[in-house]
């Protein structure tokens, strides 16, 4: 299987190769070329907005969102500044010095703590999506994670600090997986449609989470009184360790460490690995794959079952790394696996991608929240749905490659237009 | 698939899907004699009634009706198991949650909005374009129900209002899903997002921490909730069911009906059917596969915002953030369950409200409040076993979620 790598590498570089020919000399502009084949899109469409797509696409949210903060009366510039400060990204600036860079340095853990779960949640979409299914189940399989992990670490007490974090981790990746799983043994099995099963499976979680920590529910904890929906506490001993700020403030934990090797497997899986190189092709054409000898459903069911695995991680990691317990309202109000969905498609499911994308959307999130955002220059609560607008903005524009075809095809023919006014030109002298 | 040729001896002699029918029903019915105002505690006649649905069910398969069969023995022994539970059970606790009456009306509060976005998914499914966005287009329409009625004091301009929001957002999702061709699980995610955003921050900006203006009760002001029609108070059974239900519940049950009219058994319904099955052999004949769609989408939008105004201005009375709290969902799940058909999709509205109302009603006996919650799941979970194909598989039309390229 392996030695079948370098022949798509070297297709990928003549490709590449054809594109500046075709950018030096202008053809003539071919009538055919508007409806092109999904694979002559899909490989248009990367390469046209490799890097650009994205950025324009997050500029156009942003300037939308510029515009709303001014209809309510808001300068947008300052709000955005305020956004950003929020965010602590200004810790990066040396010139920012004393109470600031320390307001800063704290601002900066929060928002690469969102980050943490947000990169393995986006990962979570982005596996799915490399092999042709869209895994809209992330939210569910983080919910059944957390679920896991805070059961198995507030549990076993007196078990060795580290064997217990590994083992907290290693159940909620593998419920996260279970869970996905569901969908992809429905989907291998009889075709069931994963975006359906997995929109299903998201809400039994949310239904399940609810019940196991209300009153009366199976893993309710006692410890506040029986009216208070809440789980056990975790041992201290599993908690992650805080490298970076007071761990008694929710300081940046190793967990974050985890997620970035995350990216690293991802990328490695997907690239480096037979079993990468079969989910790929099923994503590309089930039927070439199929054709090729791969086995399809087994495919479907093991892309999503490594899908869950991600999201169930980025549960485990929450719960042992800054949330410590969870209680039925942490479960109905997050959203940290819907946000994946924009992370994978503003990161077009490449790990540097998700890793910028969940950054982004970390910073957003975080610098639009009550906690962060300075009050006086924009309301909190109202930026916070700011953040929403801007989030449905980017996955709305990002799932228009036509758009994107059509910009770029105005690009060249105002490229083809120049040449030929320059042709003319040199004829009449 | 099990639908066998209708040889001449099925047809002489009793049709064996029938029976296999009548035994699922004696398995509910059942359970149902266990239950009040019946309440037998003889478990006898359960077990006959059961024992009965069990042999209908042995005897189908043997006519070789094989899933219908199995479904009748699942629910005569379910129903047998139920009853024995229901013996067991607090007779009190069961005369608190099992008033007929008393559930019906209120499956029918929580299916209506239901039903109106699971129809607009039909409308908008039938014409090939996936909606995940109902649930973004409901909340759309909640929150523009309750604004435009707060604003002109007329519930019907609030609605009117609302239809025209969910419309708006449908058709920015129909221009993206049909002519810039995006996907359209990706584009109605984001439409998801867009209306939670939108919704939230205009809630916020317009009533800031206040709140809408509360209808209810107290502050109810006359015209601008959508009135109750009342046929009467009366304590027997319709009355107490039927009685005193929402304008907007009767309406839908007339969409239902004229909704399975208009797409089974007209011209224009039958166009908007092919355009969603084979475009292409649409666009042959001369139909407008882009037009058909954008109506059907706009007006699915409608439905859907329908569903959100009689949420926020027909039975809570007021709006706050994410109201609709999964409903477009559960919706869309019904949708599916209904095998993309109003009246199926209706029925699997109301069983989903039916879970709704018992999990309300249980959660108010604090023996059994915790395992209520758990009932807001089955919808979920019935319809993970539909798309499974375990009760009837479940099977979109052939075009759905395919942009369609004009040539």
């Amino acid at each position: 299987m392996s030695d079948e790598q370098p022949p798509v590498e070297r297709e990928v570089e003549e490709t590449a190769a054809e594109q500046e020919l075709a950018q030096e000399q202008p053809r003539t502009p071919t009538g055919g070329d508007y409806a092109p084949s999904v694979a002559k899109r899909l490989d248009l469409y990367q390469r046209a907005g490799g890097i650009v797509t994205p950025l324009l696409t997050t500029i156009i949210a942003f300037l939308i969102g510029g515009l709303v903060v001014l209809a309510s009366g808001s300068n947008p510039l300052s709000t955005y500044r305020a956004i950003f400060d929020g965010t602590g990204l200004n810790w990066l600036f040396p010139w920012v010095t004393g109470a600031d860079r320390t307001l800063a340095a704290t601002n900066l853990q929060q928002t690469l703590l969102l980050m943490t779960p947000l990169i393995l949640t986006g990962l979570a979409v982005a596996f799915a999506f490399r092999c042709g299914m869209f895994n809209i189940g992330g939210q569910g399989q983080y919910t059944v994670g957390t679920i896991m992990s805070v059961w198995v670490a507030s549990a076993f007490v007196g078990m060795n600090g580290p064997v217990h974090i590994l083992l907290a981790l290693a159940i909620g990746t593998l419920s996260g997986a279970m869970w996905a799983g569901i969908a992809g043994f429905l989907k291998a099995t009889v075709g069931a449609h994963e975006v359906i099963s997995t929109i299903m499976l998201n809400w039994i979680a949310y239904w399940i989470g609810s019940w196991v920590f209300a009153l009366g529910g199976p893993l309710q904890s006692h410890a506040n009184g029986a009216s208070v929906p809440v789980s056990h506490d975790i041992q201290p001993n599993t908690h992650l360790h805080v490298f970076w700020g007071d761990p008694i403030l929710q300081g940046l934990h190793v967990g974050f460490f985890i997620a970035l090797a995350c990216l690293v497997v991802y990328w490695a899986t997907l690239n480096r690995t037979t079993l990468g190189f079969s989910v790929r092709a099923v994503g590309f054409n089930p039927e070439a794959a199929r054709y090729g000898g791969i086995r399809v459903a087994r495919n479907y069911f093991t892309a999503l079952a490594i899908s869950g695995m991600f999201a169930g991680l980025a549960g485990a990691i929450d719960v042992l790394g800054w949330e410590f317990h969870i209680d039925v309202n942490d479960i109905q109000a997050s959203s940290i696996g819907f946000t994946g969905i924009a992370v994978a498609l503003l990161g077009r499911n490449t790990a540097v991608g998700v890793f910028f994308s969940s950054l982004l959307f970390a910073a957003l999130v975080n610098g639009t929240s009550t906690r962060h955002l300075d009050p006086t220059i924009f309301r909190p609560d109202l930026a916070g749905n700011l953040t929403l607008i801007i989030q449905g903005l980017v996955v709305l524009f990002v799932g228009a490659d036509v758009l994107v075809l059509w910009f770029w095809n105005q690009r060249k023919k105002i490229k083809l237009r120049r040449h030929a006014l320059a042709a003319q030109a040199a004829v009449m002298r | 698939m099990t639908a066998a040729a209708p040889t001449v001896d099925a047809i002489r002699s009793v049709n064996p899907r029938w029976v296999g029918a009548a035994g699922i029903f004696l398995g509910v019915f059942a359970f149902w004699i266990a239950l009040p105002p019946v309440e037998t505690t003889q478990l006898v006649w359960p077990a006959i009634v059961a024992a009965v649905a069990v042999a209908a069910g042995v005897w189908t398969i043997r006519q070789g009706e094989k899933r219908i069969g199995w479904g009748a023995i699942v629910s005569g022994v379910l129903g047998f198991a139920l009853a024995v539970l229901a013996a067991q059970a607090a007779r009190s606790n069961l005369e608190v949650a099992i008033v007929w009456s008393a559930l019906i009306a209120s499956m029918l509060v929580y299916a209506t909005p239901l039903t109106y976005a699971a129809l607009g998914g039909v409308f908008s499914e039938r014409s090939g374009v996936v909606n995940i966005g109902l649930e973004g287009m409901m909340l759309t329409g909640a929150f523009f129900g309750i604004w435009g009625a707060a604003t002109t004091g007329n519930w019907l301009l609030g609605l009117l209002i609302a239809m025209g929001a969910g419309g708006a957002l449908a058709l920015v999702y129909a221009f993206f899903a049909i002519h810039l061709r995006s996907d359209q699980i990706v584009g109605g995610t984001a439409i998801n997002f867009l209306a939670l955003g939108i919704t939230g921050y205009l809630f916020i900006d317009i009533y800031g921490s206040n709140g809408t203006p509360d209808l209810s009760n107290g502050n109810w002001l006359k015209g601008e909730s959508i009135p109750d029609v009342v046929i009467s108070r009366g304590s027997n059974f319709f009355s107490q069911a039927f009685g005193d239900l929402n304008l907007m519940i009767w309406l839908s049950f007339a969409i239902v009906i004229l909704a399975y009219f208009f797409l089974f058994r007209t011209a224009a319904g039958l166009r908007l059917r092919s355009v969603g099955e084979h475009p292409r052999a649409a666009d042959t004949v001369g139909i407008s596969v882009f037009r058909t769609r954008y109506i059907s989408v706009v007006f699915g939008g409608m439905l859907s915002a329908m569903g959100g105004a009689y949420l926020s201005i027909g039975f809570v009375h007021s709006f706050n953030q994410n109201m609709t709290e999964g409903r477009g969902f559960i919706a869309l799940a019904a949708m599916i369950f209904g095998k993309w058909r109003p009246i199926p999709a209706f029925g699997a509205c109301c069983l989903f409200g039916f879970s709704s109302a018992l999990a309300q009603r249980l959660g108010t006996i604090p023996s059994w409040s915790s395992y209520a919650v758990l009932f807001q799941a089955l919808p979920y979970a019935l319809t993970l076993i539909a798309v499974a194909g375990v009760i009837g598989r479940s099977i979109p039309p052939a075009a759905d979620g395919q942009p369609y390229v004009k040539q």
